[in-house]
């Protein structure tokens, strides 16, 4: 896609400051974020993971200003959210899936609803075209541009979305728990869809999640909690903190689980083992010695 | 399945008639309903007969398939006939009973029943060959020009534009509902009218507060895609008058004329 | 004794006769004994979702019998009704059905459609309450006041007032975040602990049922692939893989490391079974 660069990884697309915000509703204790700073960079795939209730969703719609600051500030690419007259830059700049697939979607034809953005926008046609044709190959769904959006899959439903946001050309695209509806083809879709929009056009992307398996793709995970971020690294970083991410009612993926507990009972196995083919190496390496022996069974 | 009804139903096609501008086609259904109650004769009805036959046969649409929209209004016809027929003053034709049937009766009758079916047809095929998102552009263009009395010409169309996408979701969660609902013993079949109108709260509270919960998710989502309102937007879609409709022009106005010539002519 | 619920034969097509016609149950003999708590799991188009449908009556098939406790539930119109309070399912987002003005009145939705006496209908609304966790002071209130999570319990609690003697729930823990799963899967396990009720929970995630379930059902394309116990089907776990399902991370590892060279025994589904096996083979290789 053209006018879509990977750009110096130093610039920062995201920076909250001292964020707090608390809901109408709310006593006056209850914050649903408080005084939070996070930094987010160009071209990074960051997760953030939580539990219901562990302000994510919320910290999410400060990116792109449906939530203004209560407390704190709040900057995209530069400009400061509270202020009016720059929201539709802020908007264009970063783009929002949401969980409900059907609640996204405009109109009755798929390119149609590609192309509301571009439209609000006033985008010339010509390039309206354009811009559609390539956020449906993009995302994998050229073929389905005259199709009827209802009689769609949950995850290509939100691939939509997905290329619905792209149409603007966002630096930045914040997804807030889009797998939750979905089945596990539809979940691998989008997540196949988000890391190939990174990878590939350098797009920065802020997956929020409760699952662990979808925060183990990412390069960074930010684990909040009551309003705050707990803990911010790499997802081996993360995942190795085991006992603090049950305190916090989340899991871990079932490898770092394992070789937790083995490590427990005293065998010397590296922690960083994430992925399925990562923990049987490390398995393997520790039972090597009688591996090839075709003679001994176990079981 | 429910899904698959759509209102008017479009039947896709690449005909002259389906690729005609829908501002055109718009128009020139609401000339032909303007002309068939101008019409007035016989001979006024034929020049609009040629019209509509023409019509249907470039949109090769089926005409048991025309006719299918006829249907649900027999009732009406047969009453409309049949009162034409008895209480129409003139030279008698037949008397069964006090019922006097006049040779006048018969011919209005007989008009009223065309001008009927002749004006549910047009409409429908007006439908047949235009898809709703091309309706609704139609529509909102034709009418932009009440922009200028403060008319939300735009907010209308998006408002039609929703809906219509919609419709399939919400009849699909109905149908979930419904089924919910039932799992717990809820009858909507059996009982009187008030019982079972009664029976559909459990249906209908759901649907609304979801519906309502749905407009607020999208409301937030086109925000987040920069919609402000009509103001500078532009389309995707481009609508320009071709060829096919200047000849559509020409042939209904010649056709039309002539219908308004003949009703001088009296049988 | 003939199992509590039996299905012989079964078929269903979709839109028999349209252009839209589907096989979505094809030839389905299934018979679930009474106390079992089943697991049933297949893809989005395996017919799970049109299976159980049948099981309440809501669906006819098309070919083949259905029966509850030895009677076809179709051979009496009248009474395909009165199955569904024997036979209670719990559909996904069960929260979108709230429709009364307070808790408790939705809860007694279902009692009150069997025509129960007032006092029956307060017992069991006040014991299903109890059953997922919602306080009499939640009762009194709106459905539309509780939090996502009470809402779902609400939802299930209504079904549970009906005292069916099987309950099927359709991905109970859709959307929920670690805990909230745990939370309700903990509670459908009192629920069978403590009622014995027969339950048949749909689902996704392999790992939810092999924790859960005595016997697991795999569908796929209409047809029951495979059924059996934990151990059985996952020692089919490349089959399942095959199949396209979610395999659990711990499966998947015992997998690649017979793979690899090891002889083990990739029929493992919890952490714990790995730890202690891979603990004795590395206990014998160091010994």
């Amino acid at each position: 896609m053209e006018g879509l660069t990977i750009v110096n990884a130093n610039d920062v697309i995201l920076r909250a400051e001292n964020l707090s915000y608390k809901y109408d509703s709310a006593s006056e204790e209850d914050f649903a974020l408080q005084g939070l700073n996070i930094t987010v960079r160009k071209g990074e795939f960051i997760a953030i993971l939580g539990h219901n209730g562990s302000g994510k969703s919320t910290l999410a719609k400060h990116f792109n200003a449906i939530l203004l600051p209560a407390g704190g500030k709040m900057y995209v690419a530069g400009m400061e959210t509270a202020d009016e007259n720059l929201i539709y830059s802020i908007r264009q700049t970063v783009g929002m899936v949401f969980q409900n697939p059907d609640n996204q979607i405009v109109a009755n034809i798929v390119e149609e609803d590609i192309a509301f953005a571009p439209e609000n926008l006033g985008v010339d046609p010509a390039e309206i075209r354009k811009r559609v044709d390539d956020a449906l190959k993009a995302v994998g769904m050229y073929e389905f541009k005259d199709h009827a959006p209802h009689m769609l899959s949950g995850g290509q439903k939100q691939r939509i979305a997905i290329a619905g946001v792209i149409a603007m050309m966002p630096q930045c695209i914040v997804l807030d728990e889009p797998t939750a509806m979905l089945d596990p083809v539809g979940r691998n879709e989008v997540l196949r869809t988000i890391r190939l929009l990174n990878r590939e056009y350098g797009i920065t992307i802020v997956l929020i999640t409760h699952h662990m398996e979808e925060a183990a793709i990412c390069d960074r995970v930010v684990v909040m909690e009551k309003g705050q971020i707990a803990t911010d690294g790499t997802p081996k970083e993360v995942f190795a903190q085991v006992e603090m991410l049950k305190s916090l009612g989340l899991t871990v993926p079932q490898t770092v689980e394992l070789i937790y507990m083995l490590r427990k009972e005293g065998i010397d196995i590296p922690l960083d083992a994430l992925s399925v083919e990562e923990c049987a190496e490390a398995i393997y390496n520790v039972l090597k010695p009688v591996g090839r022996d075709n003679d001994a069974r176990y079981n | 399945m429910l899904k698959d009804i759509t209102l008017g139903q479009y039947f896709p096609g690449n005909t002259p008639v389906h690729r005609m501008d829908p501002r055109m086609k718009i128009l020139l259904t609401m000339g032909y309903i303007v002309i068939l109650f101008v019409a007035k004769g016989i001979l006024s009805y034929l020049p609009i007969m040629i019209w509509l036959i023409t019509a249907v046969a470039l949109s090769r649409i089926k005409p048991s398939v025309i006719l299918r929209g006829v249907k649900p209004l027999i009732f009406v016809i047969t009453l409309t006939a049949v009162l034409n027929m008895f209480y129409t003053p003139g030279t008698e034709l037949v008397k069964i009973w006090v019922i006097t049937i006049t040779y006048q009766g018969v011919y209005t009758a007989f008009l009223m029943v065309l001008r009927i079916v002749m004006l549910i047809t047009g409409t429908f095929l007006l439908t047949y060959t235009t898809s709703p998102i091309a309706l609704t552009d139609g529509i909102e263009r034709l009418m932009s020009p009440l922009k200028a009395i403060r008319v939300p010409v735009h907010e209308l169309a998006m408002m039609m534009t929703i809906a219509l996408r919609f419709i399939p979701t919400l009849i699909e969660e109905a149908d979930k509902i419904m089924n919910a609902q039932k799992a717990r013993g809820a009858d909507f079949e059996t009982g009187s009218i008030i019982r079972r109108a009664k029976a559909l709260i459990p249906l209908l509270v759901p649907l609304f507060i979801s519906a309502f919960r749905r407009a607020d998710e999208l409301a937030i989502a086109m925000e987040c895609r920069c919609y402000r309102g009509g103001e500078g937007r532009t389309r995707l879609r481009q609508l320009n008058y071709g060829p096919v409709d200047v000849y559509a022009l020409i042939f209904s106005v010649l056709l039309w004329g002539a219908a308004i010539a003949c009703r001088s002519i009296a049988i | 004794m003939p199992g509590i619920i039996k299905t012989e034969g079964l078929s269903h097509v979709y839109g028999k006769g349209t252009p839209f016609e589907r096989k979505a149950l094809d030839n389905i003999d299934l018979e679930i004994e009474r106390g079992e708590f089943i697991g049933l799991i297949g893809h989005t188009g395996s017919g799970k979702s049109t299976l159980i449908q049948h099981l309440n009556g809501l669906l006819k098939p098309t070919e083949g019998r259905v029966l509850v406790d030895g009677k076809d539930i179709w051979e009496d119109i009248r009474k395909v009704r009165d199955i569904r309070f024997r036979v209670g399912l719990v559909f996904q987002y069960p929260e979108h059905q709230l429709f009364e003005e307070t808790v408790y009145k939705d809860i007694a939705f279902g009692p009150t459609n069997m025509g129960l006496e007032k006092s029956e209908i307060e017992e069991r609304v006040y014991e299903a309450a109890e059953f997922v966790g919602i306080s009499r002071e939640q009762l009194f209130r709106s459905p539309f006041e509780l939090s996502g999570g009470q809402k779902r319990r609400a939802a299930i609690a209504g079904v549970i007032a009906m005292r069916p003697d099987v309950l099927i729930l359709d991905e109970p823990t859709a959307g929920l975040d670690p805990a909230g799963r745990e939370e309700i899967l903990a509670r459908i396990r009192d629920y069978h602990a403590i009622r014995n009720t027969t339950v048949i929970l749909v689902t996704h995630n392999m790992e939810e049922i092999a924790r859960n379930a005595s016997r697991i059902i795999v569908m796929e394309k209409g047809r029951i692939r495979m059924t059996g116990t934990a151990h059985d089907v996952f020692s089919h776990a490349e089959d399942l893989r095959d199949m396209g399902l979610a395999v659990p991370q711990i499966t998947q590892v015992f997998l690649r490391l017979r793979e690899m060279g090891l002889d083990v025994d990739p029929s493992v589904y919890t952490v714990d079974q790995a730890k202690r096996k891979i603990l004795k083979m590395w206990r014998d290789v160091h010994a």
